[in-house]
């Protein structure tokens, strides 16, 4: 309706001016209703917060802000976001001088555009002056949040390995175990047809969700020194023959109808994937271990029953990739907006040693399933409901000989569409992995 | 909200002009002569709110367009002018031609699909009947509900697993609605159609009521049937309300983006990415600022042009009488 009364042609001519414009204003009263953020803060102090929403992050760090918000070092506002929507409207608004005090972010690539225009503060110095609180966080996640030896944002929430998920009922009902090889993946594909369950389920329309399985493909038919190439931007990286062979496989999963019917319109956001896993529809799912949480908060009894399996990926026959190697997030970022005022940027200073991962924090991630980015977690990992999961996640990740980052994160943005563009090709059949490979390889110049 | 009077004033037009021939010397009366008033301060001070609005939210960005197309961004960093750079990218990607190809077959089935509709309901609901009046008001119900609203909801009737098929075990619902390459054009263009077409009959019922009775008088003396009237008296009368209502059917198909973006996002693959989405996709999630704009400008030449095209199928004299042949 609105297209009729707005006419088209200034739809049109408004165009991305526009659009930005729309979509940068919404910053300032989108969902959850802050209101006032963006500009300067005049009278007491205040800043601004972007997050995902969503079971159960969404609690902790709403819980995390209302806390420090008692304290009384300043007032920190938070806007909860869908995470797709999310990954759009943080850099529309960081480009219209809209952006939120504190941003939200996965490190890597995307990190280091911002960090190259001078839109996020370098926070070595600070974090020098702060060694104890430094000292805090397990040594592994600085990596993604570095740029040029310089540290850009501080780690939040919890690590994120990718996952092999499986309903333990579903498999009994197959008679089969959780799969370690790709011969025995392919097993199950084949006895979960036959018995009329989806053996994957994978919500497709996401793109980033097929690209996991990329990760892992190429992981354990390469090693991780492929991707490491490919990030570097190396020439002709993607060109390595275990592109192709990734590419191989992906096809030979869709010829034998690997994944869920469907599978091309399931978008992440709506956690379908995730319930077609707990109501007993599927067997598997390769998803990131926040899942974990959601599928704890959200499907019932099903993880509080046991009937939640994980394991690692799979190893492929004749592949250089470590069964312990991992890909994912190392964790979450929180960076701070260069545009911000000087008060704006106090508060969130405040927020990040009083706030941000405080023990209550770490203690929320843990009940909710997951492994905060803390030193000295054993103890409570173990005291945990979900002991058996989290003691797995934090030994995998001790013991990984590779953590990859998320492929997505990991490169610069527009490669990173390229990517996710490419990957859901593959996926429907419509590049060979040939042409796959070519595709990404393009990205690489210039 | 200011622009395209043209094609918004037109429901109006043929009234007018129907009138005053109607109170008129019947059959070849010269047009009126168009009354021409001196430019009087007040008429320009009418018009510069609407002025402004349209300077502001239309010219200016459509300025700022142009201007972003012969640039190299990434929508946060510095814009850096590239000369002919930008185009020269937009041409040669395959996704430019794709998209083209895909808005141009969704403006054509569009029209195909909902120009008949619309014709038929607005002449069924221009009866004056009561109940035809009920209908009506359902008729318009999905005129009130947000695109997106739609969109979302028909994402979850359609789902896959937990759609309708499976709420209300109807087996034969269940198809894969919008993740196979065809059918889910089907579904886009029935969903659309659903929602717009409302509107447009809404403009044929207001078209079809502005037709003198006594047309309909003479035909039935002369022994013309229903069918006959239809397609001698009411098709032909119509003739202008189906230029205005092509005119918004053919820009507004267009610019279809809200329904596709939240439905499909372009998918499976590519095979709804027509190019207003490629525009959007391109610009804010590949952070290509620069060929955004390129397709942007593309897509208001094209605009323009299909606009333009289709009112000259109105004739050159606009304002000639609609009554010709009655």
């Amino acid at each position: 309706m609105r297209n009729f009364l707005f006419p088209r042609r200034s739809f049109l001519g408004a165009g991305i001016g526009a659009t930005a414009l729309t979509l940068a204003a919404c910053g300032t009263s989108g969902p959850g209703g802050s209101g006032g953020s963006g500009g300067g803060s005049g009278g007491g102090d205040s800043a601004s917060i972007w997050q995902l929403s969503g079971p159960p992050n969404e609690g902790i760090y709403q819980d995390s802000i209302d806390a420090f918000n008692e304290l009384g070092e300043g007032t920190l506002e938070v806007t909860f976001f869908q995470n797709d929507a999310y990954k759009q409207k943080i850099r529309t608004a960081i480009g219209a001088g809209e952006a939120p005090t504190l941003i939200y972010g996965w490190g890597g690539g995307g990190l280091r555009t911002y960090a190259q225009e001078s839109q996020v503060e370098d926070l070595t110095g600070w974090l020098d002056e702060n060694s104890d609180f430094k000292a805090r966080f397990v040594d592994s996640v600085w990596n993604a949040a570095t740029v040029e030896d310089k540290i850009y944002a501080l780690p939040i929430g919890a690590t994120q390995p990718i996952i092999m998920f499986n309903n333990q009922k579903v498999l009994e009902d197959l008679r089969a175990e959780a799969p370690e090889t790709w011969d025995d993946l392919m097993t199950v594909v084949e006895s979960a047809n036959s018995a009329g369950v989806a053996p994957i389920s994978l919500a497709g329309q996401s793109r980033w969700t097929s690209m996991m399985w990329l990760e892992y493909l190429l992981d354990r038919i390469g090693g991780a020194e492929v991707f490491d190439r490919i990030a570097a931007g190396e020439k002709d990286a993607w060109l390595d023959d275990s592109v192709v062979e990734m590419g191989r496989k992906v096809e030979e999963l869709v010829a034998a109808n690997a994944f869920t019917k469907g599978f091309e319109s399931m978008a992440a956001d709506s956690n379908t994937d995730q319930a077609l896993l707990w109501s007993n529809k599927a067997a598997l799912m390769l998803h990131g271990g926040w899942t974990y949480g959601s599928m704890k908060s959200g499907g019932g009894s099903f993880v509080q029953d046991g009937l939640l399996g994980f394991g690692p990926f799979p190893t492929i026959e004749g592949g250089k990739g470590d069964l312990e190697n991992l890909v994912g997030n190392p964790c979450n970022y929180l960076a701070l907006s260069a545009e911000a005022s000087d008060s704006e940027k106090e508060v969130a200073k405040s927020y990040f040693l009083d706030g941000m991962m405080t023990d209550d924090v770490a203690a929320a991630f843990v009940d909710s399933g997951s492994v905060p980015v803390i030193q000295g977690q054993d103890e409570s990992l173990a005291a945990s409901d979900d002991a058996e999961y989290l003691q797995w996640v934090y030994g995998a990740i001790q013991e990984a000989p590779a953590f990859t980052q998320s492929w997505d994160q990991a490169l610069q943005p527009t490669a990173a569409e390229e990517l996710l563009v490419n990957t859901e090709q593959l996926f429907l059949g419509k590049v060979t992995p040939e042409q796959f490979a070519e595709n990404m390889n393009a990205t690489l110049e210039g | 909200m200011v622009s395209a009077p043209k094609p918004t004033a037109a429901p109006v037009g043929p009234g007018h002009t129907l009138v005053a021939d109607h109170a008129g010397v019947a059959g070849a009366s010269p047009p009126m002569p168009a009354r021409r008033e001196p430019l009087q301060l007040s008429h320009v001070l009418f018009a510069l709110p609407a002025l402004a609005f349209f300077l502001v939210f239309a010219i200016l960005p459509l300025i700022a367009v142009v201007a972003l197309s012969f640039t190299t961004w990434n929508g946060i960093g510095s814009i850096e002018f590239t000369g002919l750079l930008s185009w020269k990218e937009t041409l040669s990607r395959d996704s430019t031609w794709h998209g083209l190809l895909l808005v141009l077959l969704m403006i054509a089935a569009t029209w195909l699909m909902q120009t008949p509709l619309s014709i038929l309901l607005g002449a069924f609901l221009a009866g004056q009947q009561k109940y035809r009046n009920v209908l009506a008001v359902l008729y318009f119900l999905p005129l009130l509900l947000s695109s997106a609203a739609i969109a979302i909801t028909f994402k979850s009737l359609l789902d896959p697993n937990f759609g309708i098929a499976n709420g209300l075990n109807m087996p034969f619902l269940q198809q894969n609605w919008l993740g196979d390459s065809t059918l889910v054009w089907i579904v886009l263009l029935s969903i659309i159609a659903w929602q717009f077409i409302p509107f447009h009959t809404l403009i044929y019922q207001g078209a079809v009521r502005q037709i003198p009775q006594t047309m309909y008088e003479a035909a039935q003396i002369d022994g013309a049937g229903r069918v006959r009237q239809f397609f001698s008296i009411t098709l032909p009368q119509l003739k202008y309300t189906m230029i205005t209502s092509s005119t918004l059917m053919v820009v507004g198909a267009l610019t279809y983006f809200d329904i596709i973006f939240v439905l499909t996002g372009g998918g499976p693959g590519v095979s709804t990415r027509i190019l207003p989405l490629d525009m959007y996709l391109t610009g804010f999630r590949g952070n290509e600022m620069g060929i955004s704009s390129a397709l942007a400008v593309i897509l208001v030449v094209i605009g323009l042009g299909l606009a333009l095209g289709v009112q000259s199928f109105g004739g050159r004299d606009a304002k000639a009488s609609q009554m010709e042949g009655a």
